[in-house]
């Protein structure tokens, strides 16, 4: 029982990371409706800026998300003028070769550059643990998780208490009805796409210190983050969050309890479930398109 | 007298063309080229990153003496990814495309085993590094030879001897067990628990975990809750690092803890876990203090071409190295770099390495009894603790509760 207890803790922990990294992947989509399958390679990228950035100026690796996101955004910014803009035609397609090509493109100077050698933030914290009542907590996860929640507690301020976030939530629900309202959406998916890496900066973080990466750990990382918005549901912040956390904790009590070759299985079986009673997922919405 | 007039130009003419055709023998042989296929990115980049050091060394050695039977070597390097689909794309490209003379192997008995396949198709022998699962020789083919001092089943038979011989107050009473689903690992492990429950160990936990996992706590949970006195992994680098930072964050200190890959990666490993490597032992067939045959040079040449200290050279790069001496001494052997002839004289002899000496069974595996060591972390270098024979200092056990 402790040991179930032990993993639907550390679930919930977890999981909160990997709503963070999720967290950019289904805004981008919202306003864009492009799937960002390069979204793996950017929190890598931004694992390997706090790596270098903490080793530079031997920091804390949470320390280093002071210059890790700002220049994540203007990264990301500049990506979409130049990459996804340009995009007029079959968007959604397109976007799926570009986004992949980014991807690549970076894991090939994240190699040149670090090597394909596997690397790993330290921290005093990320061997460290206190107990609660039969088993230990490691501070890691909990200062990853609260991370995760005033990161994803500002996007929501963002979203929900700002004029910009208004012209976001527009964008997401009708592009050409916010174009009409005299809505930049250009600008603000210019801005969404950079808040997405920042968030990508800040995931990556995490994952950095939890997880020994190199360049090609993007590839697992995108095929999760997918399934997680699948689950919750296309664009959907709040769905991001509670998918990353369903999977996370299936997939750890299941590890405990039956095998860890069943975890994903589990969490597929939970998945197809869902989309056969809400096919937009857990939080999506329904969209009618003319054809 | 026409006759014998006619005869002796004959004889001349016979006389020049032999010293012709001896005038071009002794000239320079033509350049070769030996392709490899290795993994630059995906899982195993960074063993595939030291495959290619310990080649281009050994490449360079060769070149420095005159190449190999005066072939001077270029290495083509193809990346496959960590890729079973790739690896074969890139075999097949370089035997019928690039036409190369010898191929050496790529890293990993996943890998090894789709290209051997392709490789045997076209008569090439396929001297290899890093793949010695038990189906890399149960195919049937005659083209593969492992240069590893042992099959890898049986990497961790010399573990289970030092386990067991140790004064039975002192021996663990279980043992915990979890592997990859690899054909590297899974072989290692299972062979060492049976040997260990043969003997009378208990097994306190077993299981076998996908190769693709990426999140280890809960299966190193579960190793906790056992409590067992010993843990035997059958891991590469990210799990090897990942189970060992579990153990410390949940103050787990069984009495002795092997990995089967991940503590023979030099500083690859110890700069995850700085102090905390202490204790932690791998199966090692080679290590940078070893005096086997041209160890000495290969350390120092390799940290005067990559840098470093000693203790950060990998294995793998020495595995690699010590395919190329098997490919040189086989060559001379055979007086042919042709693949007929090395692969049937790779079938018979012992070859010297920086690994210890080398013979092969009609397989390909390795034989003559070498063994596999047991290398272990001690104040911040990895030395061989077992056998005595070899042993550079004695096993530290139980192993130090972390830092």
């Amino acid at each position: 029982m402790t040991l179930v207890l032990e993993a639907a803790v550390l679930g919930i922990l977890t999981g909160g990371v990997y709503a963070l990294m999720a967290s950019g992947l289904t805004l981008i989509f919202g306003v864009m409706r492009i799937i960002n399958v390069g979204h793996g390679a950017l929190v890598v990228l931004g694992a390997y800026l706090s790596f270098a950035a903490s080793r530079t100026l031997h920091i804390d690796p949470f320390l280093t998300l002071v210059f890790t996101m700002p220049v994540m955004f203007l990264l990301g910014f500049g990506l979409q003028i130049v990459f996804i803009r340009p995009l007029k035609t079959d968007r959604e397609a397109l976007s799926v070769l570009v986004t992949y090509a980014i991807a690549l493109g970076l894991e090939g100077i994240l190699g040149y550059v670090f090597s394909a050698n596997y690397v790993q933030l330290q921290a005093w914290y990320d061997t460290a643990s206190f107990p609660i009542g039969d088993f230990r907590i490691t501070y890691v996860y909990v200062f990853g998780f609260v991370l995760c929640l005033a990161i994803l507690a500002a996007l929501f301020v963002i979203l929900y208490r700002t004029t910009f976030g208004a012209s976001i939530r527009a964008t997401m629900l009708n592009r050409t009805a916010a174009q009409l309202i005299g809505i930049d959406v250009d600008r603000v998916s210019a801005v969404a796409f950079g808040i997405g890496m920042a968030t990508a900066a800040a995931g990556g973080v995490v994952f950095g210190i939890t997880t020994a990466f190199n360049p090609g750990s993007h590839y697992d990382l995108i095929s999760r983050l997918l399934t997680i918005i699948v689950l919750g549901g296309l664009g959907s912040l709040r769905g991001a969050v509670i998918a990353a956390l369903i999977m996370l904790i299936s997939e750890d009590i299941t590890s405990v309890l039956i095998s860890p070759v069943w975890a994903s299985f589990v969490f597929f079986l939970i998945l197809i479930v869902v989309l056969l009673v809400r096919p937009q997922g857990l939080y999506g919405v329904r969209v009618r398109e003319r054809i | 007298m026409r006759k014998s007039l006619w005869g002796a130009v004959l004889s001349v003419l016979a006389m020049a063309i032999a010293a012709c055709g001896s005038t071009s023998t002794a000239a320079p042989a033509s350049p070769i080229t030996i392709g490899v296929s290795v993994s630059q990115s995906g899982d195993f980049a960074g063993d595939g990153k030291a495959l290619i050091q310990g080649y281009d060394l050994w490449a360079q050695d060769e070149n420095a003496k005159g190449g190999l039977l005066g072939h001077k070597i270029t290495m083509k390097y193809v990346d496959d990814a960590s890729s079973t689909q790739q690896v074969v794309t890139n075999y097949q490209a370089l035997i019928t495309q690039d036409r190369v003379a010898l191929v050496f192997g790529p890293f990993s008995s996943l890998l090894t085993i789709p290209a051997s396949t392709v490789v045997a198709r076209y008569n090439y022998a396929f001297p290899e590094p890093a793949g010695g699962g038990p189906h890399v020789f149960d195919r049937g083919l005659t083209n593969i030879f492992f240069v590893q001092p042992a099959a890898v089943e049986d990497n961790l038979v010399s573990y289970t001897k030092w386990l067991l011989g140790l004064p039975a107050d002192q021996r663990p009473g279980s043992v915990a067990y979890a592997t990859q689903d690899d054909p590297f690992t899974q072989p290692q492990v299972d062979k060492a628990k049976s040997l260990l429950e043969a003997a009378g160990v208990k097994t306190a936990y077993y299981k076998v975990y996908p190769a693709e996992t990426t999140d280890f706590t809960p299966i190193a949970l579960n190793v906790v809750h056992s409590r067992a006195d010993a843990v035997v992994l059958g891991t590469q680098l990210p799990d090897a690092v990942a189970f060992a930072k579990t153990f410390i964050q949940q103050h787990y200190n069984p009495k002795t803890l092997i990995e089967t890959t991940g503590p023979d990666q030099g500083a690859d490993f110890s700069n995850k876990l700085g102090a905390n490597t202490e204790g932690i032992m791998v199966p090692a067939g080679w290590t940078a203090n070893a005096k086997a045959y041209g160890n000495d040079k290969f350390v120092s040449e390799f940290i005067a071409k990559y840098g470093g200290k000693a203790a950060d050279i990998s294995a793998d790069a020495a595995e690699a190295y010590s395919v190329g001496q098997v490919v040189d001494a086989a060559a001379t052997k055979a007086n042919s770099i042709e693949n007929a002839k090395l692969i049937t004289t790779l079938h018979s002899g012992t070859y010297q390495t920086i690994q210890g000496p080398m013979s092969f069974d009609s397989s390909g595996k390795p034989q003559g009894g070498v063994g596999v060591y047991i290398e272990q972390w001690q104040n911040g270098a990895a030395i061989f603790v077992y056998p005595t024979s070899v042993a550079a200092a004695q096993p530290e056990y139980p192993k130090k509760p972390w830092s």
